[in-house]
């Protein structure tokens, strides 16, 4: 038995976009515990609401994170409109759907190119992130930016996706998924990828269901929770399965977020086919939210709690967010026992770690 | 030096940022928009970057690192701060935990504006960033060749000497 050593490991570091920091106890080169410390990032953002009026809100709550931005707007309407007992118009469930769908394509391309930046594939990360720069400049038509789109409000959406741009849509996916084929073979099937992943962190599903994990993370182990089939938006419309693997490791990983795309992409095309007819988008909110409201939604990385309430003023009591990464870290932690000190920074990566997110 | 504006490498932190920017950043760097082919290239170690892009705001616990980084970057140096939050806290201003944007811990040279800040404004900043950077690599060049040649020009209060090698 070797001597332990502390090392430390964040919140600058070059495989890390983000803040965090761990505090790795390593024994040789293997690491025997991981000590998270987070709160490089806090702004706190759930105490803005007792600043900023409920409709102001929602652009600080989309600026929770840059990559689940659309959802974390639309997660905090849904739960004010549910407060209001109001039933929003057909055609902006949809386009918060379609929406929602694409942003989780951009987010999972995102995260196919880091994971290849972490092992070293320099040429593939630029490759999942090219094809990443068409979603972006979809969005950018329908919604007019790039990263944050401000285009929910309570009581609907503002902007409506016109037939040219279902149709300019439809013929970018065609070919988003004949580029992605393109590169599945070599994140799948790769013989040096796969040496980098196969084996890797490998989390049972009995330990994933005890951490609390969610998302990609948790379906790759086989907890087959996806919270889209509760039935917010125009899911309940739509026909999907959630994808999940059985074998646990950061391949799998990779596995059910690459078909997650695919599934997106078929999602945003079958939302584009039952989209109604309508022109009304929102329907107006009038006086202040009475009461309170949980909701929970999938975001890219897994489930994001929302919770608000509110008591007949123009500021809510409360606002409270819990996101997937949170829950993960639990799961990363555990993850990191035993592993090697240089397989660290690839298996931070594959629970997809949105710090902002986390620290709010 | 001559041109060094030619090949100045970046260092990027997360400050409390939402991620927007820190992304934009990135795609910077990849193909489509290609910041690399202006010289420049993202480091992930402060000791060998000449360009500091930060984003989002400062608080309490991250002050101390964004300190830090600064320092250990080798002078002469640039500080760009990217988006509305780094240039002045932006829609978390108002928010218990931010004490401001970026010039609260570190001096900042040039501010990109924007939420998130688009990638052709970013190349923005880091174009206006190198140039700045030839500009003090060439005063820091002469003053130290003035300070090899008579020994008279004092070295300013507060920096360290042995920045010869550096630029």
């Amino acid at each position: 038995m070797g001597k332990q050593s502390v090392v430390p490991f964040g919140p600058q570091h070059p495989v890390l976009p983000e803040p965090i920091h761990l505090d790795l106890v390593i024994e040789d080169e293997k690491v025997v515990k991981a000590v998270p410390n987070i709160g490089f990032i806090h702004r706190g953002l759930e105490g803005l609401v007792e600043k900023k009026d409920f409709n102001t809100m929602v652009y600080v709550v989309e600026r929770t994170c840059g990559i689940c931005s659309f959802g974390h707007g639309m997660g905090y309407c849904e739960c004010v409109e549910h407060v209001f007992d109001i039933d929003i118009p057909r055609r902006a469930k949809y386009i918060r759907t379609i929406l929602m769908e694409m942003s989780r394509m951009q987010s999972h391309f995102l995260w196919l190119g880091l994971l290849a930046d972490a092992f070293g594939f320099e040429a593939l990360f630029y490759q999942a992130w090219r094809i990443r720069e068409r979603l972006l400049d979809l969005l950018e038509t329908i919604t007019g930016g790039r990263v944050i789109f401000s285009i929910n409000k309570i009581g609907g959406v503002m902007k409506d996706i016109t037939p040219d741009m279902q149709k300019a849509i439809l013929s970018e996916l065609d070919t988003i998924e004949k580029e992605l084929k393109e590169i599945e073979g070599t994140f799948l099937g790769d013989y040096t990828v796969q040496n980098r992943l196969k084996g890797q962190g490998v989390l049972t599903k009995e330990q994933c269901h005890d951490l609390g994990c969610v998302g990609p993370f948790a379906r790759a182990s086989g907890v087959k929770s996806d919270m889209r089939t509760l039935g917010y938006a125009a899911y309940p419309e739509l026909d999907f399965e959630p994808i999940t693997s059985t074998v646990g490791d950061s391949w799998a990983r990779c596995y059910v977020r690459l078909h997650e795309i695919y599934q997106s992409i078929d999602l945003v095309r079958q939302a584009i086919g039952k989209i109604p007819e309508e022109t009304d988008l929102e329907v107006p909110v009038k006086g202040n939210p009475t009461g309170e409201y949980l909701m929970r939604i999938e975001q890219p990385r897994g489930e994001a709690i929302y919770y608000v309430k509110g008591s007949g003023k123009r500021n809510l009591d409360r606002f409270r967010l819990r996101t997937p990464t949170f829950a993960n870290l639990a799961g990363l932690c555990e993850m990191l026992k035993d592993c090697e000190y240089s397989d660290v920074g690839l298996l931070a990566i594959t629970i997809d770690p949105c710090i902002s997110c986390t620290e709010r | 030096m001559a041109n060094v504006k030619r090949s100045p490498w970046l260092l990027h932190y997360d400050g409390s940022s939402c991620n927007g920017c820190d992304i934009e950043v990135l795609a910077c760097m990849t193909p489509i928009y290609d910041a690399e082919r202006l010289g420049v290239e993202n480091t992930g170690d402060p000791m060998q970057a000449d360009i500091f892009l930060i984003t989002g705001g400062i608080n309490e616990q991250n002050a101390p690192v964004v300190k830090q980084l600064y320092d250990q970057m080798p002078r002469p140096k640039v500080v760009v701060a990217v988006g509305t939050c780094a240039c002045t806290g932006g829609v978390f201003k108002e928010a218990y935990n931010i004490c401001g944007g970026a010039d609260t811990v570190v001096p900042v040279d040039i501010y990109v504006p924007g939420c998130a800040a688009r990638p052709q404004s970013i190349i923005d900043g880091i174009i206006k960033a190198r140039d700045l950077f030839q500009q003090r690599s060439e005063e820091h060049d002469a003053k130290v060749k003035a300070e090899k040649r008579g020994g008279a020009a004092p070295v300013e209060a507060g920096k360290p000497e042995n920045t010869g090698k550096e630029g």
